[in-house]
């Protein structure tokens, strides 16, 4: 025999779907649930851990808040909004999974993703790798310095930083000036080459964002509003994301 | 990265005049306008074939079909269309690498390869030298499948492909090109 059926009565308690719903625009349309199946036969997610996005949505609507903000599934689930394309009733599970992450004691969450963040947080760069605006500073002034001296055509390259009024704000992910400097060169180039205005900012010059991973609202607020509030001082025009 | 700011725009109510923009637009753009002067001709005889990875972030979650459009532009310009071979599904249809959402950094590593797997196939179909991933997540991603399974593409920044395609990548920005691209306009 298998286990016994969930009875379920008037009375039954969804609080997890039911707060979940109060956050979203039409509620996420997370009562409009056909089970027809297609957002876990297109989600490559689906099986890991046992778990798929139709069952978490089922279990949502069951009420097993328990399991659905203790399974590592969460985790697994890059959310990737395929499943909300692929609905036919535009249903946002990964608001779903995204509370349910938020759910888990901050620092119980996945340590690569928690450090990432904090790391963002310990200065004004905003970069997952903790590099901060001197090192960043640095980083981009010696790899120009080498490129206008050792590449003819380039004697003129620029790689601005806090560059007033520049029409584009550009953000950079911190794998390039942490890990591998010279892959911001091509960018560079392109840019000299279409004769663009632009800057990278000492604040907020880091392009990723762990905080939103992590599903930490205040610290994903903050990284944002320092970025967004540097081009906005600096009187930039675009905020341009290299990714 | 666009999503964060896009979403983080709305969700926290922050106003702003800004224009919120992923450089694959500005890329077709400046290709359109005649300022980056591509070419797709060192490949006419190479006929190295690529395919690219549609990034979630900037296709589906944020700009869609019109944005990956532009990333396609992009592309054909650089390597020449008949050397580009789309994966299927494709554009807002399309796979995400499982490199993202912090999968990368979640520690669940077996279960991210094998979400990749689907990524994996796709490429594989294609059957591409090269698939460029211009976006950090993906391309690291993207790159350690290759490496994990033993596939035989090569994984590339957009970049890089639109310096080489103008004559302006040196010699050291080639770290993810395979032999046959090292020398390829130096």
């Amino acid at each position: 025999m298998g286990e016994a059926a969930i009875q379920i009565g008037p009375e039954w308690p969804s609080a997890f779907m039911d707060r979940v719903k109060e956050m979203l625009p039409e509620g996420g349309h997370l009562d409009l649930c056909l089970t027809c199946g297609a957002c876990a036969s297109g989600c490559p997610a689906t099986g890991l851990n046992g778990m798929d996005p139709r069952k978490f949505l089922r279990m949502a609507a069951l009420g097993l808040d328990e399991e659905l903000t203790t399974t590592p599934w969460v985790w697994m689930c890059s959310m990737c909004q395929r499943c909300i394309y692929v609905c036919p009733m535009q249903i946002d599970i990964p608001a779903l999974v995204y509370q349910a992450r938020a759910a888990w004691p901050r620092e119980e969450r996945p340590k690569g993703i928690l450090g990432s963040c904090d790391m963002a947080l310990r200065n004004e760069s905003c970069s997952a790798m903790g590099a901060s605006p001197e090192d960043f500073q640095f980083v981009v002034e010696d790899v120009l310095e080498e490129v206008r001296e050792s590449q003819p055509g380039f004697e003129d390259l620029q790689a601005p930083i806090d560059k007033p009024g520049a029409h584009f704000f550009l953000n950079q992910n911190s794998r390039e000036p942490v890990t591998e400097p010279e892959e911001m060169v091509p960018l560079w180039k392109i840019l000299h080459h279409a004769g663009v205005d632009w800057t990278y900012g000492s604040k907020g010059w880091g392009g990723e964002n762990y905080c939103m991973f992590l599903a930490d609202d205040d610290n994903w607020k903050r990284t944002v509003a320092t970025s967004l509030g540097h081009a906005h001082e600096l009187g930039c025009k675009v905020y341009l994301n290299t990714e | 990265m666009t999503y964060a700011v896009r979403a983080g725009l709305q969700k926290f109510n922050i106003a702003t005049d800004l224009e919120i923009a992923s450089i694959y637009q500005y890329y077709a753009r400046w290709i359109r306008e005649g300022k980056l002067k591509v070419s797709s001709d060192w490949n006419k005889n190479l006929k190295i074939k690529f395919t690219a990875q549609d990034p979630c972030q900037i296709v589906r979650k944020s700009y869609g079909d019109a944005v990956a459009d532009d990333l396609r532009f992009i592309v054909k310009s650089v390597v020449g269309e008949e050397n580009f071979v789309d994966m299927y599904p494709n554009k807002s249809n399309n796979y995400c690498c499982g490199g993202g959402g912090g999968f990368l950094q979640s520690g669940y590593n077996e279960e991210r390869r094998a979400y990749g797997r689907l990524k994996l196939d796709q490429i594989l179909a294609t059957g591409a030298d090269y698939c460029i991933a211009a976006c950090h997540n993906c391309h690291a991603q993207i790159h350690d499948l290759a490496e994990h399974f033993e596939a035989p593409y090569h994984t590339t920044h957009l970049w890089t492909l639109i310096c080489l395609s103008m004559g302006i990548l040196g010699e050291n920005e080639r770290a993810y090109l395979g032999p046959e691209l090292a020398e390829v306009g130096l």
